[in-house]
């Protein structure tokens, strides 16, 4: 789809196809509906492996089982951001708008599987370390990762004009990423320095036992599927904005 | 950038680069020279600061050795934003970015030459308080190491922090909105510059326990590479 700037400014064409903005769940949506009913019962499985499956940590007792959320929604925000990155380079190269969907969809959803997965380990590390935070590597280094991609949707909203937000959030979005590896570096060498009173590494221990390995597998494949079908609905919603916007500007120049 | 050809003998293309470079840098340390607005503030704000830390914290001098480099690197980022609000600040307000859009010149260049200004205009206001520093702490701040991580420190400060300050001058709420885009990505920076100058005041020739020089090294090449080639996307319309 061309940019805004060089479509003509007249009416939209006859019969558009108000199916191809459809954030919902209509019949004739059968990619979305196969999704949704996929990710539902994915995450049927995963409530069922993480809560009878799954043998009970010797350790920690039921409160690990949180582990196998904390650890998914963590892949699922690192692939978010990864997205972020590549939707900003490719749309500083394409200036497609619908790269600057997927990345604004990815932030957002990225940022909120990032904040559920502090949380989830601050709840986790309560009843474990006896503090709901510590500065180890991984919770640092995911706290500013949290504060970078907040920037992002903070400066996507300071900003409304469109293609100069899209071309300002898509530097943030590739100089973040490319920062996060350096980030994590620093962070680890500055921990090694000066390690965190922990008496156990609670959830990078590489002797899963098989039955705890499967439930991660699944609750991952959940999450990773609430991600993709969320990212679809969410694209959506952005290119329906973005169409909105751009019979708004229509109109004012028709006006004129 | 013109590429000389191979019919015509030209100045070499990097010879008149670094010399668009140098001239717009010259444009901007010279504007400051005339009225010292940001060097002087910004000095006046850091031994401020310096200032604010002992009240609030409060520390007696054998506890200050350890506080010394968080207290420094905090200091010098806080006023270092202070000078990234004020380097597009002319081009904002007398309008003269579009003149520099227009001149037939890399736009790199501008990135880079404001860059220089930047790194030149921090380096002056250390230049007065580290001294100040090293006498309120009674530390070796003076020393070649600890100058060297400065440095470097100013740099990578001044190669991510020109890009964002170029961003966020042409948005709404740019004073808020400059900390909140560079301080997450400037931890690497913090870190690794507070803890070589921790290892340097404790008399090491060169910070000990980690490459933390070669990771300033790399912040600096890493933000200058990738703002060299995102900067053009800033500055369009």
């Amino acid at each position: 789809m061309s940019s805004i700037l060089t479509r003509e400014p007249i009416a939209a064409p006859a019969g558009r196809d108000a199916r191809r903005f459809s954030a919902g769940f209509g019949k004739q949506d059968r990619v979305l509906n196969v999704l949704f009913v996929l990710t539902v019962v994915a995450m049927l499985a995963a409530l069922y492996a993480i809560f009878v499956y799954a043998p009970t940590e010797r350790v920690m007792g039921h409160v690990q089982r949180i582990f196998y959320v904390h650890v998914s929604l963590a892949w699922l925000s690192y692939l978010a951001f990864l997205v972020v990155f590549v939707a900003s380079i490719v749309y500083l190269w394409r200036r497609d708008e619908r790269w600057d969907a997927a990345a604004r969809a990815s932030a957002e959803i990225g940022v909120v599987f990032t904040t559920l997965f502090i949380i989830s380990g601050s709840l986790w590390g309560r009843p474990v370390w006896g503090t709901w935070w510590t500065w180890d590597a991984r919770l640092t280094t995911t706290a500013i990762l949290w504060f970078i991609y907040v920037a992002y949707l903070m400066l996507r909203a300071y900003v409304p004009d469109m293609p100069r937000a899209a071309r300002y959030a898509a530097v943030l979005g590739i100089v973040g990423f490319v920062d996060v590896p350096i980030i994590h570096m620093s962070v680890v060498w500055w921990r090694t320095l000066h390690p965190e009173p922990t008496v156990a590494r609670l959830d990078s221990s590489p002797l899963l036992p098989p039955e705890m390995l499967a439930t991660l597998v699944v609750a991952s494949v959940a999450f990773g599927l609430l991600y993709v079908t969320l990212m679809i609905v969410r694209v959506r919603l952005e290119r329906a904005r973005d169409e909105v916007r751009y019979l708004q500007q229509a109109l004012s120049l028709r006006g004129e | 950038m013109s590429e000389p050809s191979a019919l015509s003998p030209q100045p070499s293309a990097l010879g008149s680069y670094l010399r668009v470079v140098g001239a717009l840098a010259l444009k901007d340390l010279r504007l400051e020279s005339r009225r010292r607005e940001t060097v002087a503030g910004v000095l006046v704000f850091v031994l401020l600061v310096l200032g604010l830390f002992q009240f609030a914290l409060d520390f007696e001098r054998a506890e200050a050795r350890r506080l010394v480099p968080g207290v420094l690197w905090i200091t010098l980022l806080f006023a270092g934003l202070l000078a990234l609000g004020r380097a597009f600040a002319a081009e904002r307000d007398q309008g003269t970015l579009d003149g520099l859009l227009l001149a037939p010149i890399d736009r790199s260049a501008l990135y880079l030459a404001k860059v220089l200004a930047t790194v030149v205009m921090m380096s002056a206001v250390e230049a007065v308080a580290l001294p100040v520093f090293a006498g309120v702490f009674d530390a070796p701040l003076l020393a070649p190491g600890v100058l060297l991580t400065v440095f470097l420190g100013t740099l990578g400060f001044a190669a991510a922090g020109t890009l964002f300050a170029a961003l966020a001058a042409q948005t709404r709420a740019r004073d808020v909105l400059l900390p909140l885009l560079l301080l997450p990505l400037l931890v690497p920076l913090l870190i690794g510059a507070a803890r070589a100058t921790d290892d340097l005041l404790a008399g090491a020739a060169t910070p000990v326990s980690a490459p933390w020089w070669e990771l300033l090294a790399g912040l600096c090449a890493l933000f200058l590479g990738a703002s060299v080639l995102l900067f053009d996307a800033l500055l369009e319309e």
